[in-house]
């Protein structure tokens, strides 16, 4: 006849202090490494356009002769194909989550 | 004969992880006869095999399900890289059966908690939670992504681990061994938890073999088949038996999800022990030219991908049976003759991933 | 390689004769999958037996495709041939739980066979 098997793990929680981060008065923990959002270094960007080949979803635009870099935040799934791709190294992700964003658009750098 | 009445279960329903429809025939409170109607997240997903290239498709099939979804894309590169004669480093296996065994723990504790809120236990269901955000930590730092992890690609893995990462992983993995201890010993030996999960849904050893059951759902049933006994990626060099239990009743596949948690913590560290150092991909060249059926052993059950191409970069055919499909007549039959209020238990006493069973 | 699997051509009269073969073998059914190769369908059903892997394989044209149900043999089979049914039009013959075409409700009938030939009606399962 065992029963109330749960009082140890009652017991022990009725003291500590609870496991949940208070979000977002509380700061959230990042952890390093994570995949999150997706961030260049213009400076450094040949604009060869091979992210944009790579990229799983196609959410990256390359527009080599007016030098600019398009990215569909909406699309990107942080999968790191640029990063591991690019041959200047100018991409990286942060373990920041984006932006809300409520509109499709294309971000441009 | 008592009066006859049909009750509608799902697609939403408290209980149930993702939507299935259920039509329950009910004769005063047995249920008597099920019809089942699925296909409410069919997203077609074998067909995108057309569009994406097959390095690229093996973020799609990652993304099939959230739960299983590492074992998806191990499963699809496994069947490329058999295609393709790939040799895969021993590091780059390692670490793919590491991840999978995380993955393997993480599902199971979901499900514990899932059934602990079926028979309406909410403390058990939200401290299993609990501890399995100890092993999303774990995994978050080690591939990436908590859910989906996004460290499979065709040829070996995405990115390496550093042994002060594995050290750190195992330290975690103690403490999450002890609160696990105190989880299972309220699921197996608390006796309001046996009342709601001995002798419900009993599946004898025949039926689950005749109806193709696969996974803890078939184990439970005494037949001790685990598809890790084919040796892929690291198994081979790891000593591992796997767990049956011969009553055939929700308690037994309770017992022995419970137990293949410990399993899997006992793999991580031997496979810990043994990694050799070294590459963790191989390049891919070319495509793909054949056919293979790829089979893997997933948290549910087996997983088979039948994959089929002809030397260009998209696949002709990916085919992905999923054990929640094998599960389902293996569920109708457990449904006809239990309570009315045994059913969220039976449903969940399969481990139902519907979005996987319905890609 | 992981592990070796034979494939075993077989006829559509024949299916399901070596089902039963396969049943009183002890074997497990685990999938029904179809390919479509051109105009041509290509089904393989799959058993395994103790982790060896055996598959019973053939083709099909696409128009008017037909096989005889599995489903009085293994009785799993149902789930299976619903779905070849809903997704490729396939028409299968005695199935002891047919869905009629509601299993899979997508939007567009039969989507991995575009283009092809409606399948014929239904025959009802033989009375026991």
């Amino acid at each position: 006849m065992a029963f109330f098997q749960m009082k140890k793990i009652i017991l022990a929680w009725a003291v500590r202090k609870p496991v949940t981060t208070r979000y977002p008065f509380a700061p959230r923990k990042a952890v390093p490494g994570s995949r999150g959002r997706l961030d260049i270094q213009i400076s450094a960007c040949i604009f060869c356009g091979l992210c944009a080949k790579r990229c799983p979803t196609a959410a990256l635009k390359v527009d080599r002769p007016n030098k600019h870099w398009h990215i569909d935040r909406l699309r990107c799934i942080s999968c790191g194909n640029c990063v591991d791709f690019c041959p200047k190294k100018c991409l990286k992700l942060t373990p920041d989550h984006g932006i809300p964003a409520v509109t499709r658009d294309w971000e441009t750098f | 004969m008592g009066k006859r009445t049909i009750i509608p279960f799902g697609p939403q329903h408290p209980v149930l992880p993702e939507p299935i429809h259920l039509d329950l025939v009910v004769e005063d409170e047995k249920v008597v006869d099920v019809v089942p109607s699925i296909g409410f997240v069919h997203r077609g997903l074998e067909k995108l095999v057309e569009k994406k290239e097959f390095t690229d498709f093996v973020y799609v099939a990652e993304r099939i399900c959230g739960i299983c979804s590492f074992i998806h894309g191990q499963t699809y590169c496994q069947g490329i890289e058999e295609i393709m004669g790939l040799a895969v480093p021993p590091r780059a296996k390692y670490l793919r059966t590491i991840w999978g065994e995380l993955s393997r723990i993480h599902s199971h504790l979901l499900w514990a908690g899932l059934m602990a809120d079926a028979f309406g236990f909410e403390a058990l269901f939200m401290h299993c939670w609990r501890v399995r955000e100890q092993v999303l930590d774990v995994i978050e730092a080690t591939t990436g992504g908590r859910v989906i992890f996004g460290s499979c690609k065709v040829g070996g893995v995405r990115r390496d681990v550093t042994p002060e990462q594995l050290d750190w992983m195992l330290k975690k993995l103690a403490e999450v061994e002890k609160e696990m201890r105190l989880l299972v010993d309220v699921f197996l030996n608390d006796d309001s938890v046996k009342h709601r999960l001995c002798g419900v849904g009993v599946l004898s050893r025949a039926d689950a073999q005749l109806l193709g059951a696969a996974g803890p759902t078939l184990r439970g049933s005494g037949v001790a088949d685990d598809m890790r006994l084919l040796k892929y990626a690291a198994f081979g060099d790891l000593d591992f038996q796997p767990i049956a239990k011969p009553d055939g009743d929700s308690y037994s596949r309770c017992a022995v999800r419970c137990e293949e948690l410990f399993q899997s913590v006992d793999l991580i560290r031997q496979a810990v022990a043994k990694i050799p150092a070294g590459e963790i991909a191989v390049k891919v060249v070319g495509a793909p030219n054949g056919e293979f059926f790829s089979r893997t052993e997933q948290p549910r059950g087996e997983l088979v991908n039948y994959i089929k191409a002809d030397g260009s970069k998209n696949l002709v055919r990916f085919r992905a049976r999923m054990p929640t499909f094998a599960n389902l007549p293996a569920l109708i039959k457990m449904l006809a003759g239990c309570e009315l209020a045994d059913v969220p238990v039976l449903v969940l006493t399969i481990d139902p991933c519907i979005s996987c069973m319905e890609r | 390689m992981i592990e070796t699997q034979t494939m075993i051509p077989v006829a559509p009269e024949t299916l399901v004769a070596a089902v039963q073969k396969m049943r009183d073998e002890g074997h497990r059914l685990v999938q029904i999958g179809v390919t479509r190769l051109g105009e041509e369908l290509e089904l393989n059903y799959s058993f395994d037996r103790e982790r060896r892997f055996v598959n019973l394989r053939f083709r099909l044209p696409m128009a008017g495709a037909r096989v005889p149900s599995i489903s009085g043999v293994y009785w799993a089979a149902f789930a299976y041939e619903n779905e070849i049914h809903d997704l490729f039009g396939i028409q299968v013959d005695g199935n002891v739980l047919d869905f009629q075409g509601t299993f899979y409700q997508t939007a567009v009938k039969h989507p991995f066979i575009q283009g092809a030939a409606p399948a014929p009606a239904p025959v009802p399962p033989a009375q026991p």
